[in-house]
């Protein structure tokens, strides 16, 4: 089966190795038969509703993240409409963000988001940066761990009733002090945590890769077959083991 | 100088020494730590003694490596104080001048992080600033944050001060921009020049309106001859540029080194595009303290290089070949030099995440690795975070048993020199605080003497 991989301004947004979410997600198509098709949408590029099966959109430095960010705003309706069919979506730092209501800056202003999820970010004074540890439920009944590094000054507050990814367990999280880290709304996932985030957390990008063929198929995710994993598990031991010694804390 | 501060460089001079008896590290940052804590205006004085003030070299890559070019030109002009241990932030500052009561002038490296505040406290003669690239945004922030940072000092910086910037890294030579005293540098060949820019390009976009650079060509990362087809807002005309560059393997590269005050031919003994760039650098602060073109020509090639940087370490009769490699950017012209020089069939690569080496990892995913995996008989991936490098590398294309994971950095060396054959080489591509490792297990070895006991330069 093709997985269809819409990439978002791939140019402007790669601060936090972003490749590496692709690579992983690619590779671990291909070692069950299938292949991804990565396609990168760039300032003024068409968005199809339904087009792809899995969109994805990292994070910048706050000067590409401004040059993105009106042609974000305005595809908001689209992404919404794909995400509401089915089309599974991961974004990371700030692309999180800018999926959000919008960003309001320490002077005031207000930067307009995509509106996918329920959640507004503000500026903080201090960083949040570190090691971080989340314990995750997509499924009910199966808990799994995700272990990353954070590093955004922006706080972001989700809505009454917004369903977070995970549960802080070590780190910051969203904004320092609510204990839920990420957003969640249907098949599209958004994030602080960077590292990147696929490599350590594989079952996490076999979950983003059921629900994009799960799109991609019409029917309901299946399981994948279970891949030897032994590398990504000794390096999510070690990353779990630094979040619990440094992740960031007041 | 003051009886309070000749109390404490006293008191701090006998802490360097006892840390140094009690072998704890050299004590290299120890006695500045205490004298900048009990009182950081010390620093201030102890720079305005210097007879020929002070030099400042910035950069987010090689500035250790031009800081010990610039100290093999000036060093038989004058007596130095010179940082050449690498410790860079004002407490090292402190320590350095502390520790060279009799020197005429300050050469100092500064981290970048550290460079507003030095500068306004040592007021240099002459600041060079290399480039800047992403690095340890954990440690640093975003570039634009410290160009902001960099420009606010130089706004402060007396007009008599030479700027040196890279005329070729726009957000840095921008910081000159209007500046009477100032010298920019580039590298002026373009078959040199890459045909794209690499993936982890920073500074894609023109800094005046956002649109993307056209590169006439890309010589390292971002580096190069650039114009915006948008406001026409391009690189600066070259004072002093390096043409015709021949690159000779792992070993050397020669150029003509072309100043305002005429042109002469170098043959630098190091490879790689990016050492080019330092010795351009080295040449053009030489040239701001008033130094002769053919004294710098021979402290060029009379160069041995920095410590872990391009260092080659005997290790019974075989050979271990040293590259820090310590951000995207700069590990991505170490591949480049090994590529064009040969690739061992066997490295070691080993990535910490202490706070020197960046606690975020994430960095190793920008580095394209792929040439060297396509070429490696065998990676051993080492480190505190060797699986994590593990992973990339097989996420970068190397068959799983091509690679070996061995965190213990001492196993994984010995493991390495035990796969080559007598007469061998074999890369070593440590993190920062690998290195440092890597050199007191050659030091252990009696292979090397420790850093701050080599002689300078």
């Amino acid at each position: 089966m093709r997985i269809s991989v819409g990439h978002l301004y791939p140019d402007y947004l790669n601060i936090y190795a972003d490749r590496g979410n692709i690579a992983v997600l690619a590779r671990r198509a291909a070692l069950r038969g299938h292949e991804l098709g990565v396609e990168a949408i760039g300032i003024g590029d068409p968005l199809e509703p339904g087009a792809h099966d899995l969109l994805y959109i990292g994070g910048g430095q706050d000067h590409e993240q401004a040059l993105i960010a009106p042609d974000l705003a305005a595809k908001g309706g689209v992404v919404k409409e794909a995400v509401g069919g089915g089309t599974a979506l991961l974004a990371v730092c700030g692309g999180y963000q800018l999926l959000g209501r919008g960003y309001r800056g320490r002077d005031g202003s207000f930067m307009p988001g995509a509106g996918l999820f329920p959640h507004e970010t503000i500026a903080g004074e201090r960083r949040m940066i570190g090691d971080v540890l989340l314990e995750c439920e997509l499924e009910p009944g199966e808990k799994h761990t995700v272990a990353g590094f954070e590093n955004h000054a922006g706080r972001t507050r989700l809505d009454r009733g917004a369903v977070p990814l995970g549960r802080v367990i070590a780190g910051f999280g969203n904004d320092g002090e609510s204990g839920y880290e990420g957003c969640r709304v249907g098949r599209a996932l958004g994030t602080y945590l960077h590292g990147p985030l696929l490599p350590r957390n594989p079952w996490l990008a076999d979950w983003l890769l059921r629900q994009a063929l799960a799109h991609a198929t019409g029917r309901e995710p299946t399981t994948l077959e279970p891949l030897a994993d032994d590398l990504e598990r000794l390096a999510h031991t070690v990353s779990a083991e630094r979040a619990m010694e440094r992740g960031g804390r007041w | 100088m003051g009886a309070r501060l000749t109390l404490e460089t006293t008191a701090a001079r006998l802490v360097g020494r006892l840390s140094r008896a009690a072998g704890r590290g050299g004590g290299t940052t120890l006695p500045g730590k205490l004298l900048w804590k009990v009182d950081p205006d010390a620093i201030d004085a102890l720079a305005a003694r210097l007879r020929f003030g002070s030099a400042l070299i910035s950069a987010t890559n090689g500035k250790t490596t031009t800081s010990a070019m610039t100290a093999r030109i000036l060093a038989g002009r004058y007596r130095l104080a010179w940082n050449h241990s690498g410790a860079n932030l004002a407490s090292g500052v402190a320590s350095t001048l502390l520790a060279a009561p009799d020197a005429e002038l300050g050469l100092l490296e500064v981290d970048e992080g550290a460079l507003p505040e030095v500068m306004r406290r040592v007021q240099p003669r002459a600041v060079s600033l290399g480039n800047l690239f992403r690095d340890q945004l954990d440690r640093y922030g975003e570039l634009e944050l410290i160009a902001e940072r960099w420009r606010d000092a130089i706004a402060r910086l007396d007009e008599r001060a030479t700027l040196v910037v890279n005329a070729d890294d726009p957000l840095v030579a921008d910081l000159a921009h209007g500046r009477s005293r100032a010298l920019r540098f580039g590298l002026d060949d373009l078959r040199q020049a890459r045909s794209s820019l690499q993936h982890a390009a920073d500074s894609k976009y023109c800094i005046r309106c956002g649109r993307p650079y056209r590169y006439e060509g890309a010589y390292v990362g971002h580096l190069g001859d650039y114009r915006c087809a948008g406001c026409g807002h391009a690189r600066p005309q070259l004072d002093v540029a390096a043409r015709n560059i021949e690159l000779e393997g792992l070993d050397a590269s020669a150029f003509d080194l072309v100043a305002p005050e005429g042109t002469t031919r170098v043959r630098l003994p190091l490879p790689g595009l990016y050492n080019v760039y330092n010795a351009l650098a080295a040449c053009s602060l030489s040239l701001a303290l008033g130094t002769p073109l053919a004294d710098i020509r021979v402290g060029l090639e009379s160069f041995s290089p920095a410590f872990g940087r391009f260092e080659r370490i005997e290790a019974g009769g075989r050979r271990m070949l040293i590259l820090l490699i310590k951000n995207p950017a700069g590990a991505n012209e170490a591949i480049r030099t090994l590529e064009h020089g040969g690739v061992p069939p066997v490295l070691v690569i080993a990535l910490n995440d202490a706070i020197a080496d960046g606690q975020d990892v994430s960095w190793i995913w920008d580095v394209d690795l792929e040439p060297l995996l396509a070429r490696a008989e065998r990676v051993i991936a080492s480190g505190d975070r060797a699986a994590e490098l593990a992973l990339r590398c097989t996420y970068g294309g190397l068959p799983r048993d091509a690679l070996e994971v061995v965190p213990s950095l001492e196993a994984a060396l010995d493991r390495g020199l035990e796969l080559i054959p007598p007469g061998g080489e074999l890369a070593v591509l440590p993190t920062y605080t690998a290195m440092l490792r890597l050199r007191a297990i050659a030091a252990g070895r009696g292979l090397v003497r420790p850093y701050w006991e080599r002689a300078e330069a």
